[in-house]
């Protein structure tokens, strides 16, 4: 199963196996990863399950798209080079071993 | 430690106040408490993928069952509140349990108008708000063949969209003129109405319901106004919600249309709050008090209680913002464009990509969007904070709105 590490802002670590096919975002939520809120619930309305992408894994991810890219515009923290809703991605087999930083407040 | 928070209502008002207040630091004990047997969960997804059979319980509940005692929330879930004593702060439970409050916030919601009409009593009609009437819905529409959706409103058009992708034969009956018509202006409800008629759902407006028929006890027809006559092995009503008033009521707190706060989102009392779909706020976007039935609502409702109770105490003045997913459209909505007096265009109407900017004299009120993600996100941005926003600038697509909303600085949403 692949693994994701999710960093606090505070430097909290935190790696999770998850099942290919699940957000990064639910994985995070089904295993009490603090700092996700995913307010909407994953349908890109809100911008609380931001998180910025370690530099290696970036340009593995399919490109967001324009509503994502809309939201991000919103984020409680502002949005860098790396950022991404994690609701937006779905981790697959490629994806091992992700990267990805919280901001240190959503909302 | 003393008595703590109580949070009766376990909707996503209710748990985001549980969770909201931990992540305040609150240190003493926090119970939340509601009727319904199941842990919190989402509703937007039961008129959508839950209904469609494409999404389980487990992929909509708000967190898992872990979380709660990780953050030290009791959460009781299936044991209805039926009385405050405010003399003595403790609240009551139908099964004769007491529970005692230093803070109480009710965020109880809201409950289906029902049906009055010849027939109403039939089986094969149902009403969608919990968990337990989306399984209902979901199973029923696997075998119906034609439904009638009654209401034009946000949950009947998602619900036609759902039974119609299920390849049902589906007629929606709309009392008023047009569709979401207390939401959006006309061109909006005739985008909408030409999608669900390009899908093959049969869509009548202006014609209510003079009877439900069904000589076996079970619907078989339903009579409109019109004259016209509709079979129907299924009816969905969605005709609007009631705010649960009652509890606040028998405790002697002023009710209006909902539980009546302040801009504190406090009731009379110092130490109940309000919020969400049963509340009643004033809120500054819309010029007067309303009551607003949404996720937004419900989520920075509680926020912001939990920062009150929390110690941080403000006034509300979160920007009301809403969708809705029928077929494959995202319909976006911002601000609270009723009262409006005019609306101008951006973007193209004939490709499906479009915002309409709704003003009040010069004063930005509302954006709908259709396809045009970046206005509803700029447009909240800008109305968060006040920013003005000219028609003229609103239907100017050279003029950007990413760079006006920058000068902002930080997100306020």
């Amino acid at each position: 199963m692949p693994r994701v590490t999710y960093i606090s802002a505070k430097g909290d670590v935190r790696e999770i196996d998850v099942p290919v096919g699940t957000t990064v975002m639910s994985a995070a939520l089904k295993n009490g990863v603090d700092g996700i809120v995913a307010e909407c619930g994953g349908v890109c309305m809100c911008s609380t399950c931001h998180v910025f992408v370690d530099e290696k894994f970036f340009d593995r991810l399919p490109p967001a798209n324009d509503t994502e890219e809309a939201v991000l515009e919103i984020a409680a923290v502002e949005r860098q080079a790396t950022s991404r809703l994690s609701c937006q991605i779905k981790v697959t087999d490629t994806l091992d071993g992700l990267i990805v930083r919280l901001p240190e407040k959503q909302r | 430690m003393g008595a703590g928070a109580v949070i009766v209502g376990t909707g996503q008002a209710g748990f985001q106040t549980a969770a909201s207040l931990r992540a305040e630091g609150y240190a003493e004990p926090i119970t939340l408490i509601g009727g319904e047997p199941q842990i919190p969960y989402q509703r937007p997804p039961l008129s959508k993928g839950f209904a469609l059979g494409q999404q389980d319980f487990e992929s909509i509940e708000l967190r898992p069952e872990k979380f709660y005692q990780d953050h030290r929330i009791n959460l009781i879930a299936g044991k209805r509140v039926t009385q405050i004593d405010r003399a003595t702060r403790h609240v009551k439970l139908e099964s004769g349990e007491e529970l005692r409050y230093e803070k109480l916030v009710l965020a109880v919601g809201s409950r289906n108008r029902k049906l009055t009409v010849k027939g109403a009593e039939l089986d094969g009609i149902v009403y969608l708000r919990s968990l337990e009437e989306a399984v209902v819905i979901r199973d029923r529409l696997k075998n119906a063949n034609a439904v009638v959706v009654i209401g034009g409103g946000f949950i009947g058009l998602e619900l036609a969209a759902v039974a119609r992708t299920m390849g049902k034969a589906v007629t929606v009956v709309e009392a008023l003129p047009r569709l979401m018509s207390r939401a959006v202006a006309p061109m909006i409800s005739e985008f909408f109405r030409e999608l669900h008629t390009s899908k093959g759902i049969t869509v009548i407006c202006g014609a209510t319901i003079v009877a439900i028929e069904g000589p076996d006890g079970n619907v078989r027809s339903i009579a409109l106004s019109d004259g016209s006559r509709w079979p129907a092995d299924l009816i969905i009503a969605g005709v609007g919600v009631l705010p649960n008033v009652e509890l606040a009521q028998g405790a002697g707190l002023p009710v209006a249309n909902g539980i009546a706060i302040d801009e504190f989102l406090q009731t009379d009392d110092e130490n109940i709050f309000a919020i969400g779909d049963c509340a009643e706020f004033p809120c500054a976007f819309a010029g007067t008090r309303i009551r607003l039935e949404s996720v937004q609502n419900a989520a920075d409702q509680a926020q912001h209680v939990a920062a009150t109770i929390a110690g941080r105490r403000s006034a509300y003045k979160a920007l009301p913002w809403f969708w809705t997913d029928q077929f494959n459209v995202k319909l976006q909505m911002a601000g609270i464009s009723n009262g409006h007096d005019r609306t101008v265009m951006r973007g193209n109407a004939e490709f499906g990509k479009f915002s309409l900017f709704y003003f009040k004299g010069e004063r930005l009120v509302g954006i709908d969007s259709l396809n045009r993600p970046l206005d509803h996100m700029m447009g909240r941005k800008l109305m968060s904070a006040h920013v003005p926003l000219t028609p003229g600038q609103a239907a100017d697509e050279s003029f950007d709105l990413k760079h006006l909303a920058h000068t902002v600085g930080a997100a306020h949403h």
